[in-house]
């Protein structure tokens, strides 16, 4: 096979899978009647044409790219962790609960502090489906969905018991919401709503790069997950490695909320986990398990979600079509991303293409 | 086929090779593991295309695009591993590739049953329609397999190693099947074992590197010839001349029980004692209790009652991480998913036990340079052939896998060494190495426990043979008393007076 026909097939299935999405998407924005061109200009382009649109790309690519490194360090150590979405309502409450607790507490201090009740709590939500498929093994999709039912009901239940805010009783806005936190608990903002959580972000990259590459502990978890049978037999407690990931990936999940808090909302409210922890796994994947990739990923993510969120008011197409045509690109690049890693293929366009040009010479 | 060529990245997997099979043949297709046999097949079959060269039938040339094409010119091809759905039973399985019998959306399991009636009767080959594919034996799946192919109409067979998984006896039966199938089939077979070779086939080639090194009628030349002609020198199996070891007892097994997966007895009162310096062979038919009784020692599975010692420490129901750490080694018997971790490169294979020693490690942080110089060492010192240390272990042919096991169990210098059935499958050349080391290992004085099914090689190693059957020590026999014979009837589960 010759180097120019390689770089040729790729550019041709990259070039079918954008034209593809291209089809697909208009089709449907063409039956609703909407300015196909346009819509596609506002999503796509649009968004990285001010900074004040880049740093809102950003503060939604932050919590995504946070969740999905954790759940790539679960998944491999072979634990599927769909619940991230719970595990961030608790790092959520953990967070809101010591920021109210000890408002006044010094900044260099509270701040850590929240952060790491962050982890906790998220991590604990983590750990208990982890120790369950350690111990009894019982499946971690069973029970991370149903532990995200049980953290969202109780994160609401908090936000109108406990943390409800004071004032919130007397004027009433109707949206149960906690008091806002004090500024000790704030992480600053660098332009427009874009705070500091994204040198977070990139520094948990480097971690997780470290500590699953670079690690023994990351040597065994990984052990663990490629070859589950292998690695008992080689003395690595596979249980302990599954119970130990799910318990990062929970305290990622967690911090992702307390960053969350800090950065963007700075008081506790309904909404907040946005179904980021289910996003996180189609972005863990999507950027290949590597911290490498889902930096990228959440980046695109990111601009995925900004875009449907401006849609409506430019162009009035609906956010929820908005949503369709994501998934639509999304499974285009996705299959695309396959036939590319299919060397096979490769090798039959080859040959089909080798037949051809003897035909003619 | 003639002139066939086919490159895969970095191998020239087929060099030029032309091989012809006549109606009513058995062609023998044997090399060492890697020679490139499998991936000349599966040119056959269409799973591959390849690069150079034409595949004729009947002296017409044909195009496979892919398997369906091959089955249609009446090829058929029995993989080594078997390709059955494991929770659906045999009349299913047939009827999955089975089209005559689909209409439209409804598949006629009748005619399947007919179908499978008529081939079994024909072929001698019984099978029960209704059973479960996971409730049958090896070598009934093999017969499954067999039935499938034949139901699809195969006139010609293609069988990848097929008694490589399959007990003494079962490989009898099959050799004697296949026999009879000649009447009316050819067959091209793929092994190393050279007595089926010599017992089955007519025509006999020979791979070696992807090129055939020769070509000829079986019954012209000796096993040896063949064997020397495969490897490209003499093999002589090494055998254990030593005198017989006095050491202390090494690894002591104390009337264990233990419970198979499916709740009965697996190990019954099981005892059995090893000393220093010395190999024991354990023979019997598997499926008697060989490997719950690897996993108990190596700490893998529960022991009921009764003690393990190794070299005075018990070590009975201890996590597998502290019979490791106790000094154990183990070569376990399914090297593809209990030896290594295949998507692991070599390099990090040979580091799975010791990851976190001094050795590879320094604070949680693995010494990376440390790791590969390792990894050099072993490939070369254990002549491992691979592209390089960061390949993918899994991607390996059997007998190289085995030699990364091997150096890493060797090289971690071990009190004692489990090792379950260590060559099944290998070839010749392969079987040789690993019986030197072995044999090595003893005369450092370190006990081994050898589990296996070949009588030779029980008989080679050995200074002393047990017996087990059901779950219990049936005799033991000291090197000198043993014959094949006599082993034979007490794996059968006869008592001698």
């Amino acid at each position: 096979m010759t180097r120019g026909f390689r770089i040729a097939f790729r550019a041709a299935i990259i070039l079918i899978a954008i034209v593809a999405a291209v089809v697909f998407a208009s089709a449907i924005l063409w039956l609703i009647g909407a300015d196909a061109s346009r819509t596609f200009y506002i999503i796509c382009i649009e968004p990285l044409t001010k900074m004040l649109h880049i740093s809102e790309v950003l503060i939604r690519a932050i919590p995504l790219c946070i969740i999905a490194l954790g759940i790539s360090a679960a998944y491999r150590s072979g634990i599927i962790n769909i619940g991230a979405e719970g595990q961030m309502a608790m790092g959520l409450l953990a967070f809101t609960g010591v920021a109210l607790a000890f408002p006044d507490l010094p900044r260099p201090l509270l701040l850590p502090l929240a952060l790491i009740a962050s982890m906790i709590g998220g991590g604990i939500w983590g750990y208990i489906p982890g120790i369950l498929r350690a111990k009894l093994n019982v499946s971690e999709l069973l029970s991370t969905v149903m532990l995200n039912y049980i953290a969202a009901q109780f994160y609401s239940l908090c936000l109108r018991t406990i943390f409800l805010d004071p004032n919130e009783r007397i004027d009433g806005t109707g949206n149960p919401q906690s008091m806002r936190f004090t500024e000790n608990v704030w992480l600053d903002r660098i332009t427009g709503r874009l705070h500091y959580g994204i040198i977070i972000a990139i520094v948990l990259a480097v971690l997780i790069y470290v500590l699953l590459w670079k690690t023994t502990v990351g040597f065994r978890m990984r052990a663990s997950g490629s070859g589950a049978r292998a690695a008992r037999y080689a003395g690595i407690s596979v249980g302990f490695y599954a119970a130990l990931s799910m318990a990062i990936s929970g305290a990622f999940a967690g911090l992702a909320g307390g960053v969350e808090l800090a950065g963007v909302h700075r008081r506790a409210i309904e909404g907040i986990t946005n179904n980021y922890g289910f996003s996180g796994v189609v972005v863990a994947l999507f950027g290949g398990l590597h911290p490498a990739g889902i930096i990228p990923a959440s980046f695109f993510f990111g601009l995925m979600i900004y875009g449907a969120t401006l849609a409506p008011s430019k162009v009035g197409v609906p956010a929820n079509i908005v949503q369709v045509m994501q998934g639509i690109i999304i499974i285009v690049i996705v299959t695309a991303q396959m036939v590319l890693s299919n060397t096979y293929f490769q090798d039959r366009v080859w040959r089909r293409y080798q037949r051809i040009m003897k035909k003619e010479a | 086929m003639e002139h066939i060529t086919k490159r895969f990245p970095g191998v020239l997997a087929s060099d030029d090779i032309s091989i012809s099979v006549g109606e009513g043949e058995v062609l023998a297709l044997v090399g060492e593991n890697g020679a490139g046999k499998t991936t000349l097949m599966n040119i056959l079959m269409g799973l591959y295309q390849s690069d150079e060269g034409r595949i004729l039938i009947n002296d017409r040339e044909v195009h496979f695009r892919g398997p369906e094409d091959a089955f249609r010119a009446g090829l058929g091809m029995v993989h080594q591993t078997y390709m059955l759905v494991h929770n659906m039973t045999v009349l299913e399985n047939v009827a999955l590739g089975y089209k005559n019998a689909w209409k439209h959306v409804r598949v006629d399991l009748d005619a399947v049953r007919t179908r499978i009636e008529e081939i079994s009767t024909r072929y001698g080959l019984s099978v029960n329609p209704d059973a479960y594919v996971w409730q049958l034996s090896v070598g009934e799946q093999q017969r499954v397999e067999l039935v499938k192919t034949l139901c699809l109409g195969a006139r010609f067979l293609i069988l990848d190693e097929p008694t490589s998984a399959l007990t003494p006896q079962e490989t009898d039966e099959l050799i004697a099947l296949l026999k009879n199938m000649t009447k009316e089939l050819s067959i091209i077979f793929i092994s190393h074992k050279l007595q089926e070779v010599k017992a089955l086939s007519s025509k006999v080639t020979i791979l070696r590197h992807g090129k055939v090194v020769f070509s000829g009628n079986t019954d012209d030349y000796s096993s040896q010839e063949i064997a020397a002609k495969m490897t490209g020198h003499e093999i002589v199996l090494p055998k254990n001349r030593a005198s017989m070891p006095d050491g202390e007892e090494a690894l002591g097994i104390d009337g264990i029980t233990v419970m198979s997966d499916m709740g009965t007895k697996a190990l019954d009162n099981f005892s059995l004692s090893v000393r220093s310096g010395e190999i024991v062979g354990l023979a019997g038919v598997s499926g008697n209790g060989q490997r719950e009784l690897a996993e108990a020692i190596n700490g893998l599975r529960p022991v009921e009652s009764g003690r393990i010692v190794l070299l005075g420490k018990e070590i009975q129901n201890r996590s597998a991480h502290d019979v490791i750490q106790a000094g154990m080694g183990y070569i376990p018997e399914e090297r593809n998913t209990e030896g290594i971790v295949p998507s692991f490169s070599i390099m990090e294979n040979l580091a799975l036990k010791d990851i976190t020693t001094e050795k590879f490690s320094s604070h949680g942080i693995v010494k990376k340079d440390e790791e590969e110089k390792n990894a050099i060492r072993l490939v070369e010192g254990f002549d491992i052939r691979c592209p390089g240390i960061a390949t993918a272990a899994g991607t390996l042919s059997g007998g190289n896998i085995q030699k990364v096991i091997l150096a890493r169990e060797i090289d971690r210098k071990p009190e004692f060494l489990v090792a379950v059935y260590p060559t099944r499958g290998l070839d010749m050349g392969a079987v040789e190495f690993i019986h030197q080391r072995l044999l090595a290992i003893r005369e450092s004085g370190i006990g081994i426990l050898l589990i296996s099914e070949e009588l030779d090689e029980i008989m080679n190693l050995s200074d002393r043979i047990a017996v087990i059957y059901k779950g219990s020590v049936q005799k033991i026999l000291n090197r000198d008393e043993a014959t094949k014979e006599r082993l034979g009837i007490l794996m059968a589960g006869v008592k001698e007076e």
